[in-house]
């Protein structure tokens, strides 16, 4: 088997050096810079040492997958195309995957929903891809605009799931990613979602970190099942192969797998609170009431909240930065002196406050909205409007919604 | 990888199961000649299989492993089938993910190996059914063939969905009665051969696998191929005994049928001019190295 050894300290072929990822996502000094959220996925691409990208165009996210395709013409990633559909590309992804690479790759909306069943696959095959998804809409009549909904059918995949409120986080998040899911006891695939245009196409300020320090490159030998690349022995893997064999070993070894898949989202949680600095961020959370949200609804709800501070009513924020693993424990937490618990949503169904209702004692103080969906935006008035309805105050009427 | 890579500390030999321990003493990696003849003198690369007696499959399996121009650094890549039941217990890295995105999972993996291996050779063969090949997933069998990805696709044609039971097929003859061609299929067997040649594959083979001495020549030369220049297509024809009604001793005879002049399995190659420069190189090298042992077998 090739050796396993640190690469820190030493250059890559573009003279970047290979940084301790501690020091250079946390003490490295860091230079504001005025991009697009696409922007933002390449520069954090150009420094996370990534040997295989595969592209296809979908809106919003095929700006940053064409990007990426610069940066394989500087030299700065080993290999990418373009694949046929968003099927084969995570296929492509997992063969690449199982060939020992660190492999990135975008996808938005119907895309996702296209690649569906590759994702328990990358899970199972325990594949520490990383998969950005630029939310927008699912539904028919066609829709290229921003709409969380496909998110709710990635929370049972077996990949982890984070979603970024801002560029910032993208920057970051891309590259706190590789280091959560490639750890030996992790090993899963990340869907790091954001919700599209919102993120991907505004400008915003982010403070990168140095453009000559990048992640050490992956090491596949550590991975939990071995690199399909015949650096290892090829052993037996089974008397029998357990599909369509009818009986109770069978059963139990793909029910004790599924299990250690969900147990190793369990494991992340330890270096997802370490990197991301925990799994939610809270603001006043000794409130009585309280927004809880994810991706830019945080940012409305932080709007909100400054508006209703301006009327004297105290607020407090809960911004959910991890999905899976879900922070259960850390949103009863925060929540519990909450009476009324309000979860803005950029989706029909509201799974963020069904996950929410599912978590916390006395349910009822979830109040699911408000909801908007199919590219609308979401004016900080109406979660201001929903929260005095619900407590009872005197809002004044917003324009259009004929109340 | 090389036999060195398996070989077993002394302390936990005896605790080793014995395939693996003779993987490692009579393994046919790294021997420059190998081919169908080592089978049943040397360690096959398939340690047993669960397909149905006498299925040509088992047989194809058998001669494809033993003629591997380099197992010891092939991946294979299979999908949902028959052949699914066999690829856990062969002897080479092999890849399962989904049914019929074989391709697409060879592509990346081929990539991957590629810029993780620069200066070595590193093959990658894909085997599947028809169904994964022609039907589910034609896009991506054909995707790959147009962007020129060097790996093989061997596609065991059985002309029928097997494992599930014996359902249509693309690759089915027209007016075959079975499960969901309740009336006899009513369009013909795909041309894939032909899509093949004209989709970029350099060499392109349709047979059957009842002589192991053709399988060798043919999966020998897709391999080396496929490593130099691009894209290659076996199509074998492993008939389901099972689902044709034929017994289990019937499937050699069922191949020599379906392989005589006139038949759709009789013996079409395609080569293109790269890949045919390539083999006279190849078979040039090969002359001139065994007139050297035999020179060499004179002198000692």
């Amino acid at each position: 088997m090739a050796e396993t050894k640190s690469h820190i300290g030493t250059q890559n072929k573009k003279g970047q050096t290979y940084t301790d990822p501690w020091k250079m996502m946390n003490e490295a000094p860091r230079k504001p810079s005025f991009y697009t959220g696409s922007e933002v996925i390449k520069e954090a691409i150009r420094r996370a040492s990534c040997d295989v990208m595969i592209a296809y165009p979908i809106t919003p996210q095929s700006e940053a997958a064409a990007l990426i395709g610069e940066l394989f013409a500087e030299g700065y990633i080993g290999d990418y195309f373009r694949g046929e559909s968003e099927f084969a590309v995570m296929s492509q992804c997992a063969g690449a995957a199982f060939g020992g690479a660190r492999v990135f790759t975008t996808t938005a909306g119907p895309g996702t929903m296209r690649a569906m069943e590759n994702f328990p696959m990358w899970a199972g095959a325990r594949l520490p891809i990383q998969m950005i998804v630029t939310c927008r809409g699912i539904n028919s009549p066609l829709s290229i605009q921003p709409d969380t909904l496909e998110i709710a059918y990635l929370l049972n995949t077996g990949m982890l799931v984070w979603h970024a409120e801002t560029a910032q986080d993208f920057f970051d998040w891309i590259l706190k990613g590789y280091m959560v899911s490639e750890e030996p006891d992790v090993h899963l695939p990340l869907a790091l979602c954001c919700d599209g245009f919102f993120v991907t196409h505004t400008k915003d300020v982010v403070n990168l970190t140095p453009t000559e320090m990048c992640l050490p490159p992956y090491d596949p030998y550590r991975s939990p099942v071995p690199c399909m690349d015949m650096e290892c022995p090829p052993v037996r893997m089974m008397r029998d192969p357990f599909v369509m064999k009818s009986n109770y070993i069978s059963y139990a070894t793909h029910a004790s797998w599924q299990q250690e898949v969900w147990a190793a989202v369990e494991r992340s949680r330890k270096h997802t609170i370490h990197w991301l600095d925990g799994l939610i961020d809270t603001e006043n959370a000794d409130a009585e009431v309280m927004i809880v949200a994810s991706g830019t609804a945080v940012s409305q709800g932080r709007e909100a909240i400054r508006l209703l501070e301006d009327e004297g009513v105290r607020c407090g924020l809960v911004k959910v930065k991890s999905l899976r693993p879900w922070p259960g424990e850390e949103i009863r937490e925060a929540t519990k002196n909450a009476k009324h618990i309000f979860v803005p949503e950029f989706n029909v169904t509201g799974w963020l406050a069904k996950e929410i209702k599912a978590t916390i004692p006395n349910s009822e103080r979830v109040h699911a909205g408000p909801h908007v969906c199919g590219g609308m935006t979401m004016p900080p008035e109406i979660i201001v409007s929903e929260i005095k309805t619900a407590l009872g105050l005197r809002s004044e009427s917003l324009a259009g919604r004929g109340s | 990888m090389s036999k060195e890579r398996i070989k077993i500390s002394p302390d936990l030999y005896d605790i080793m199961p014995s395939d693996y321990q003779d993987l490692v003493q009579s393994a046919t990696y790294g021997k420059e000649d190998r081919g169908w003849k080592d089978i049943g003198t040397s360690k096959e690369l398939i340690e047993q299989h669960s397909l149905c007696a006498g299925c040509p499959e088992s047989m194809a399996f058998r001669y494809i492993l033993a003629s591997l121009p380099n197992p010891e650094d092939t991946v294979m890549v299979g999908s949902t089938g028959c052949t699914s039941l066999v690829f856990p217990m062969v002897a080479v890295h092999n890849i399962h993910s989904l049914f019929g995105n074989q391709n697409a999972i060879a592509s990346g993996l081929k990539r991957a190996l590629s810029v993780r291996f620069p200066d070595r050779v590193k093959d990658v063969v894909v085997l599947a059914g028809d169904g994964a090949t022609v039907d589910i997933g034609l896009d991506m069998t054909l995707q790959a063939w147009f962007r020129q990805e060097k790996f093989t696709t061997i596609c065991f044609d059985n002309e029928l969905y097997a494992n599930t039971g014996g359902q249509e097929s693309g690759l089915m003859q027209k007016g075959f009665v079975a499960k969901m061609a309740p009336v006899g299929k009513l369009f013909d067997k795909v041309r894939l051969p032909e899509i093949a040649r004209e989709s970029g594959c350099h060499y392109v083979v349709n047979c059957t696998v009842s002589k192991p001495s053709l399988v060798e020549k043919v999966i020998r030369n897709s391999v080396l191929i496929a490593r130099e220049i691009g894209p290659t297509y076996i199509q074998l024809y492993t008939p389901c005994i099972l689902e044709i009604g034929k017994n289990s001793m019937e499937g050699l005879q069922e191949m020599r049928d379906s392989e005589k002049p006139t038949e759709r399995f009789a013996y079409k190659e395609y080569v293109s001019e790269p890949a045919k420069q390539l083999l006279a190189e190849l078979a040039a090298k090969d002359k001139e190295r065994k007139a050297a042992a035999k020179q060499l077998a004179g002198k000692a």
